[in-house]
């Protein structure tokens, strides 16, 4: 499995999880966990992703997502999910 | 599994308080390419280092991408290039041809440093060694991206005071040489005592003699998160103090890991060191004088910085040591007056003096860096600011340098400026009593009584 966490910070609208998952759909990845809270009208998502199936190049995906972003005027990143856990877990 | 807090702070962290890898550098050994011709020395050393750095720089930015952590620099460190150019350069003119294909080969693979036009003359100079020193104003004056580091000291040599005396003339003639650039090429270059192996930083990377034929070495950063963090333990007592700057470093030098890890593999080259540095720049909010400040200074140079930056200093180590497999490098606080915008202020107002910046230098990680002085100081008094370094790294078996900028035509209060990630200086007052006497008696300084370890 190949781990990623990908990130939704913005202004709240209608269908923000339901792009990103339609990409993701799309692009072979499979969502392990959604957690999301909504902290001053802001939208704050983080996915687990495993992206092992997809034929997709990473770097293509991270911008794509991040273009996907821009359309519906949130920031979207997508992150190899090792720069976190190296971070947080010994 | 991860929570979206940890997420958050990772991701807070690089875009708001500019966590970044401040380098992957590098190092290719250069000793194969020996030749007697130095046409032929100079073609091995361009097909050497085109070829293996050929993917530096696209990795490196893949690396970024995947990663969402910014890489600031790629850059290259080469064997001294003294002992590389030894037996083909009869001349300074030779070695500047060396340096002319070095810059050519960065120029070419995309990084934006090559360092290594070195010569380690701790006890003594080789013809060879005198001639590369000698070139150094011509050579940097006549390329980009070239970095020259000279090693004039060592705990365990002493300290040569004949190469001493020869660089403040040298650091003279290279502001002279560049002074229609504000007298820039001095920044290139730095003068050491106990210059390490496997230091990734500009300027006085180079690959040491002791390496393989090529190593991965990464330097990381983040004073910003550093400060940030210490925002949150403002009037905390020290001990809470040091385990927040811990804990920090902990967390800044497992990214620098990670990165060089992963460049390492994905280049098939083996990864060497991380260099724990705290290395600011310019930029608003990426500041180690302002770490010192929210510690508890006024103004970084009031009484206690020196105390608070051996404390930060000491802490970095401790939190990084734990989060990679291999420190080397430099590992510590940087204090360059042009790069870090708290440093400048406190400078151009007076609050920060060069003699406080050399006390300071007894406890962090380097010495006196990239500092403006007036373009009127003399060589020898140049000399001397690098011998009383040289002592400060000999005595206390730590690395010390001088990289100082003898700016031409300014005087103080004017100011210097280098552009980018290199900034811009106040001219600061030099102390202008006459050390001419003491510089050019000649010889060595004997190596101290603590360095008979045997």
């Amino acid at each position: 499995m190949s781990k990623a966490i990908i990130t939704v910070v913005g202004m709240d609208t209608v269908g923000i999880i339901a792009r990103v998952c339609t990409y993701l759909a799309e692009s072979k990845i499979n969502i392990l966990d959604i957690s999301q809270t909504i902290i001053q009208e802001y939208f704050n998502m983080m996915m687990i992703v495993d992206y092992s199936s997809t034929e997709k190049d990473f770097g293509t995906v991270v911008d794509d997502l991040e273009a996907l972003g821009d359309e519906i005027g949130v920031r979207i990143r997508c992150q190899k999910e090792e720069i976190f856990t190296k971070m947080h877990r010994i | 599994m991860l929570n979206i807090f940890e997420v958050n702070e990772t991701n807070q962290m690089i875009e708001q308080e500019q966590l970044d890898v401040r380098t992957i550098t590098m190092g290719i050994s250069l000793l194969d390419c020996c030749d007697r011709d130095l046409d032929k020395l100079n073609e091995n050393i361009y097909r050497k280092i085109t070829t293996y750095a050929k993917e530096l720089v696209s990795t490196g930015q893949a690396i970024e991408r995947e990663y969402g952590i910014p890489i600031v620099n790629k850059r290259i460190s080469v064997t001294p290039i003294a002992l590389v150019g030894g037996c083909a350069c009869k001349s300074s003119q030779d070695y500047v041809t060396i340096a002319r294909t070095l810059d050519r080969a960065a120029h070419e693979v995309g990084v934006n440093f090559i360092g290594g036009y070195s010569a380690l003359v701790s006890k003594g100079m080789t013809p060879a060694e005198e001639l590369l020193i000698r070139s150094i104003p011509q050579a940097l004056s006549e390329t980009e991206r070239v970095c020259s580091s000279v090693n004039v000291g060592s705990t365990k040599t002493g300290i040569d005071m004949d190469a001493v005396r020869l660089m403040g003339e040298m650091i003279k003639a290279t502001a002279e040489a560049t002074r229609e650039n504000d007298s820039m090429g001095c920044a290139k270059l730095v003068v050491f005592c106990n210059a390490p192996d496997d230091n990734p930083f500009m300027a006085g990377a180079f690959h040491g003699v002791t390496e393989g034929d090529a190593v991965i070495n990464v330097g990381v950063s983040g004073p910003g998160v550093v400060k940030c963090a210490l925002e949150q333990v403002r009037g905390a007592n020290f001990e809470v103090l040091c385990e927040t700057i811990k804990k920090t470093a902990f967390k800044i030098t497992r990214v620098g890991q990670l990165v060089a890890q992963e460049a390492s593999r994905r280049l098939g080259v083996p990864f060497g060191i991380i260099d724990l540095s705290l290395a600011p720049t310019p930029a608003v909010g990426d500041s180690v004088g302002q770490i010192l400040e929210e510690i508890g200074l006024e103004q970084v140079g009031a009484p206690g910085t020196t105390a608070a930056l051996a404390l930060l200093n000491d802490q970095v180590k401790k939190g990084g040591v734990m989060a990679s497999s291999y420190v080397g490098g430099l590992s510590g606080a940087f204090i360059p007056v042009s790069e870090d915008q708290h440093m400048i202020d406190a400078a151009a107002c007076g609050c920060l003096t060069l003699e406080k910046l050399e006390a300071m230098t007894c406890v962090c990680s380097v010495g006196l860096d990239m500092i403006a002085i007036p373009g009127d100081t003399t060589a020898s008094t140049i000399s001397g600011i690098i011998a009383d370094e040289a002592a400060i790294g000999m005595v206390n078996q730590k690395t010390t340098a001088v990289r100082v900028i003898p700016a031409v035509g300014k005087s103080v209060g004017d100011t210097v400026e280098f552009g980018g990630l290199l900034g811009y200086a106040p001219v600061m007052p030099v102390n202008t009593r006459s050390c001419e006497a003491f510089v050019t008696r000649g010889g060595r300084i004997p190596a101290p009584i603590h360095s008979f370890k045997n």
